[in-house]
C-alpha cells in the first residue's frame, strides 16, 4: 500500500470510529460511504469490506444500499465528471444530441470512463441552468447553449489542459533525475 | 386476554383478539386471503400486495400482512373489484416472468403458478419487457436464476432473519432489482452456506438445487459400476409429502423397495453411519472431557453448519468434533470396508447419497474429505430429486411393498433415526456417552429437554456426580445466538449440538416442497416429521448406537476401536477458516445474552 492509500484509509477509519461504538453503527452507513466516496472517488470494494468489518454490518446490506443509491460510484470516476443535463429545458433543446455527440467523441457509454482516465460521462436532471439550455457541467464548471461542435471544443481544452501538466510534470520529473 | 374487538368480513360481524393484522384473524375465522411474500416466521415485507382487502373508510386497499384489526372495522375479502385489481397485481408479476412453466423444474409445484391458477388469469392483457439474466451455477449445492425471480424477498428475509448469513440482499432498485450476494459474486464464492433454505421458500424457481439426476440415471445404467447408495434419517419422514401423503409417515421400507427399483445393487442407512458417527464422536467427547481438551465440543454432522463454522467462527475451529458427517462416513467405509469384504475395486463404486439437504452436495464435493484419492460420496440428490427420479422412472412408492436394508451397512439403533430432528445427535451421544463413561446403563434414555422445536434448549446429565451441561441449536441463527454466549462464556457448556436447518435434518433445504394449502417451514409439519423419526426409535430393540452389532462387527474387523489411527485415516478430518469472512450484524451479536 502506498503512503498516500494508507493515508486515505487512516481518514476512513477516523471517520469510523464514532459509528463503531454506537449501539447501531448501521445507521451510520450512508454517511460513512459519502466518506468513502468523499475520500476514494468511488466506492472501492475492499473499501466496502472495510466499512463491513468495522461496523459489523454484512457486506449484503451494504452492497445493496450501494447499488440503491445513483450517487454512488461503483467504479473508479475519469478526473472530469461531465453530467449531461437531460431536463425538460435541455432535452427540447437538444440535450440527446449533445450526449450522442459525446458519446461518440468519448467512445464510452453513459456511467463509463474513458479509458485515460480523463472522463466520466453522466446523465443529470435538471442542473438548474434552463436559459441556457442544452448545458452541461464539467467539474463544477457549466457550459451552455451547445451544439455538437461546441462540445467536442470544450472537451478538447480539457484534453489540452490534461496533456500540457503531463508534460510539464514530466519535465519537472526529468529535471529531478541526478 | 385482551378485550375483544368486533369487525365485520363480508358484512358478517366477528369478535377477534386486537393487536394482530387483518391477514391473522382472516386466518383465524376461516377466510385464506391469497398471499405470496409473507411467510410467518419472517418479518413482514408488504412487497407483493397480492394479500390486499378492501377495509370500508379506507381511500386505498390495504395489504392484510400488515394492516392491524381494529373496533368496528369493516373488511371486505372478495369483492369483484378487488378480485379484478388482485388478478392484475398477478399478471403484472407473470409479465416479467419466464412463460415457460411447462419446462420449468417448479411446475405443478410452484406458488405463482397456483395463484395465477386461483386468480383465475384465462388470458393476458400485459406485455411489456421482461427481464434477462443469466443463471449463477456456481455453487455445488445451490443455482440461482434470478430471471425466475419476483422480488417477493422471502429469500433475502430467510437468509439474514432466521439463517443469519445475511448473504443475499436486493441490489440495485426499480426494474433492474436483482437479488444476489454481496458485489454481485458468484453464490459459489459468497459466504453462502448452501443450506438451500432459500430454496425451500422460494415460491418459484429462483433458487434450486444443483439436479444430478440425470447424471445418476446415466450411471445407473452403467454395467461396469457398483450401485451403492444411503439415504438419511430424515429423508424416510419426509419423501411421502411429494407422493401426496400425509406429512409424518415413516417410508422407509418403500423408499429402500424403490431405490433397488431404480437399479441400486446395495441400498444401506445412512442411520447406520450415524451409529457409528456416536461410536467416534461420544469417544472424542469423553476424550476432551478426561485430558482437558477444548470444550465445549460441538457437533459437526451439519455440512451448512461446517461452511458457517469456517467463514463465520473460525476462533471456533478447535471446539468442533473432528468427525466426518454421518453421509461422509457411510462412503468411506462404503470405499474400504465394503469394497474389501466383498471384493470389489472401490473405484468401481457409485457411491449415491439421497439426502434431506442441499448443502451435502457442497460437503461430498470437499477436497478435506477425500481419502486414497477417492470421494466417499460421488453424487448427492436430495429427497427432492429422488421423488422425482421414482416417479418419473415410474414406480409407486406409496403402494410398493416395503423392504429391508442391505448388509453389512444398513442396521441402524433408534439412536441413529433421531439424527434427522433436532436435539437428536445430542440424546443420542447421551446415551452411548454415559455408558462408556460410567459404565453403567442410562436408564431413561429419551432425553426431553433436548427434544422440540424450542431456538435453543439446554439440558444436564449427571456422569458419576459430574455435571454434565449441553446445549442444542437448530437454524443457524439460533446457532449464532447460542455461539456468541459460548464466545462469553467458554465454561458454560460441555457439548453442543448444532444442526443449520430450521427443526434439524427434517427441515432440510433438499426437502419435498410445501404442499398445496400448507407453507415451507411450517412447524406442524417439522413436528410430523421429527415424531416419525421418535417413533421409529421407540420401535427399535436396540436404541444405543454402541449396541448396533454391524458396528461392533466393523470395529472388530477394521476400524479397530474408536478414534484408532484407522479410524482417523477414513472417519475425521479438519477445518480451516475460510474467505470471504462472514459477518453478523452487532445488534444480533449484543442480543444474543443470557436468556435464562
Amino acid at each position: 500500500m502506498t503512503q498516500v492509500q494508507t493515508e486515505k484509509l487512516q481518514t476512513l477509519r477516523e471517520a469510523m470510529q464514532a459509528a463503531r461504538n454506537d449501539a447501531h453503527p448501521e445507521s451510520y452507513l450512508i454517511g460513512i460511504l459519502h466518506k468513502v466516496q468523499e475520500i476514494f472517488g468511488y466506492l472501492p470494494r475492499e473499501m466496502m469490506d472495510e466499512v463491513a468489518q468495522t461496523l459489523e454490518i454484512p457486506t449484503a446490506h451494504i452492497w445493496g444500499v450501494a447499488t440503491f443509491y445513483h450517487y454512488f460510484n461503483l467504479e473508479p470516476i475519469g478526473r472530469y465528471v461531465v453530467s449531461v443535463c437531460m431536463g425538460t429545458a435541455c432535452y427540447v433543446k437538444g440535450a440527446a444530441g449533445v450526449l450522442e455527440t459525446l458519446k461518440k467523441e468519448l467512445g464510452v457509454e453513459v456511467g463509463k470512463t474513458t479509458s485515460d482516465g480523463l472522463f466520466t460521462l453522466q446523465e443529470a436532471r435538471c442542473l438548474g441552468a434552463c436559459g441556457i439550455a442544452p448545458v452541461m457541467m464539467i467539474g463544477e464548471k457549466i457550459y451552455g447553449q451547445l451544439d455538437s461542435k461546441k462540445t467536442i471544443d470544450i472537451i478538447n481544452q480539457y484534453r489540452k489542459a490534461a496533456a500540457e501538466e503531463k508534460s510539464a510534470v514530466g519535465a519537472e520529473a526529468r529535471r529531478g533525475k541526478p | 386476554m385482551s378485550r375483544l374487538i368486533t369487525i365485520t368480513i363480508n358484512d358478517k360481524p366477528y369478535q377477534v383478539e386486537p393487536n394482530q393484522t387483518i391477514m391473522q384473524a382472516a386466518d383465524k375465522l376461516g377466510f385464506h386471503i391469497p398471499r405470496l411474500c409473507y411467510h410467518p416466521k419472517l418479518s413482514i415485507e408488504g412487497a407483493c400486495r397480492v394479500c390486499i382487502v378492501e377495509v370500508e373508510g379506507m381511500r386505498n386497499y390495504v395489504a392484510s400482512c400488515a394492516f392491524p384489526v381494529s373496533d368496528g372495522m369493516k373488511i371486505r375479502t372478495n369483492t369483484p373489484t378487488l378480485r379484478t385489481a388482485r388478478r392484475d397485481i398477478i399478471e403484472l408479476i407473470l409479465d416479467n416472468h419466464p412463460q415457460d412453466c411447462h419446462t420449468c423444474e417448479r411446475d405443478g409445484n410452484c406458488e405463482l403458478q397456483r395463484l395465477a391458477a386461483s386468480m383465475g388469469i384465462r388470458a393476458r392483457h400485459f406485455e411489456g419487457e421482461r427481464k434477462r439474466y443469466e443463471k449463477d451455477l456456481s455453487s455445488e449445492a445451490v443455482i440461482r436464476d434470478p430471471e425466475k425471480c419476483i422480488l417477493c424477498g422471502r429469500c433475502v428475509r430467510m437468509c439474514s432473519e432466521i439463517q443469519q448469513v445475511h448473504n443475499l440482499t436486493q441490489a440495485h432498485r426499480g426494474f433492474h432489482t436483482v437479488v444476489m450476494p454481496a458485489y454481485n459474486m458468484p453464490m459459489g464464492e459468497s459466504v453462502c452456506t448452501a443450506c438451500g433454505q432459500c430454496i425451500n421458500v422460494c415460491p418459484t424457481a429462483a433458487f434450486l438445487e444443483k439436479n444430478y439426476t440425470q447424471e445418476l440415471f446415466e450411471k445407473l445404467n452403467d454395467p461396469n459400476l457398483v450401485k451403492v447408495v444411503q439415504f438419511a434419517p430424515s429423508v424416510r419422514a419426509a419423501i411421502g409429502e411429494a407422493f401426496g401423503l400425509e406429512p409424518g409417515l415413516n417410508m422407509e421400507g418403500q423408499l429402500i423397495a424403490s431405490l433397488r427399483k431404480l437399479g441400486f445393487d446395495y441400498v444401506f442407512d445412512t442411520q447406520f453411519a450415524a451409529d457409528l458417527t456416536i461410536m467416534e464422536e461420544a469417544s472424542e467427547f469423553l476424550e476432551r472431557l478426561q485430558n482437558g481438551g477444548v470444550l465445549p465440543m460441538i457437533t459437526s454432522c451439519s455440512s451448512a453448519w461446517m461452511k458457517c463454522l469456517e467463514q463465520f467462527y473460525p476462533d471456533l475451529i478447535p471446539n468442533v468434533s473432528t468427525c466426518k458427517s454421518p453421509m461422509s462416513m457411510q462412503g468411506a467405509v462404503t470405499k474400504t470396508y465394503f469394497a474389501k469384504k466383498k471384493k470389489i475395486d472401490p473405484r468401481k463404486i457409485l457411491s449415491v447419497a439421497v439426502m434431506c439437504c442441499t448443502a451435502k452436495k457442497y460437503e461430498a464435493a470437499r477436497p478435506e474429505l477425500m481419502f486414497d484419492g477417492m470421494r466417499g460420496v460421488d453424487i448427492v440428490v436430495t429427497t427432492r430429486e429422488a421423488a422425482w427420479m421414482i416417479k418419473s422412472a415410474g414406480i409407486d412408492l406409496v403402494h410398493i411393498q416395503p423392504e429391508e436394508p442391505d448388509h453389512p451397512l444398513g442396521i441402524s439403533s433408534g439412536a441413529g433415526a433421531i439424527f434427522g430432528t433436532t436435539g437428536g445427535v445430542m440424546e443420542a451421544a447421551i446415551r452411548t456417552a454415559y455408558e462408556l463413561y460410567t459404565g453403567e446403563t442410562l436408564v431413561d434414555i429419551e432425553v426431553e429437554a433436548v427434544r422440540g422445536l424450542k431456538g435453543i434448549k439446554e439440558g444436564s446429565i449427571t456422569m458419576d456426580g459430574k455435571e454434565i451441561r449441553v446445549a442444542v441449536a437448530h437454524g443457524l441463527g439460533n446457532a449464532c445466538r447460542l455461539l456468541e454466549r459460548v464466545r462469553q462464556d467458554p465454561s458454560r457448556y460441555h457439548f453442543i449440538e448444532i444442526m443449520g436447518c430450521p427443526g434439524g435434518c427434517v427441515g432440510g433445504g433438499g426437502q419435498p416442497y410445501a404442499q398445496i394449502n400448507s407453507i415451507p417451514l411450517d412447524d406442524d409439519n417439522l413436528r410430523k416429521r421429527a415424531q416419525a423419526l421418535y417413533d421409529l426409535d421407540k420401535a427399535k430393540t436396540i436404541r444405543r448406537s454402541h449396541d448396533n452389532p454391524d458396528v461392533q462387527k466393523l470395529y472388530k474387523e477394521f476400524l479397530q476401536s474408536p478414534l484408532s489411527p484407522v479410524s482417523h485415516q477414513y472417519l475425521h478430518t479438519h477445518y480451516k477458516a475460510k474467505t470471504p469472512a462472514g459477518i453478523i450484524p452487532k445488534k444480533e451479536r449484543t442480543m444474543s445474552g443470557d436468556s435464562k
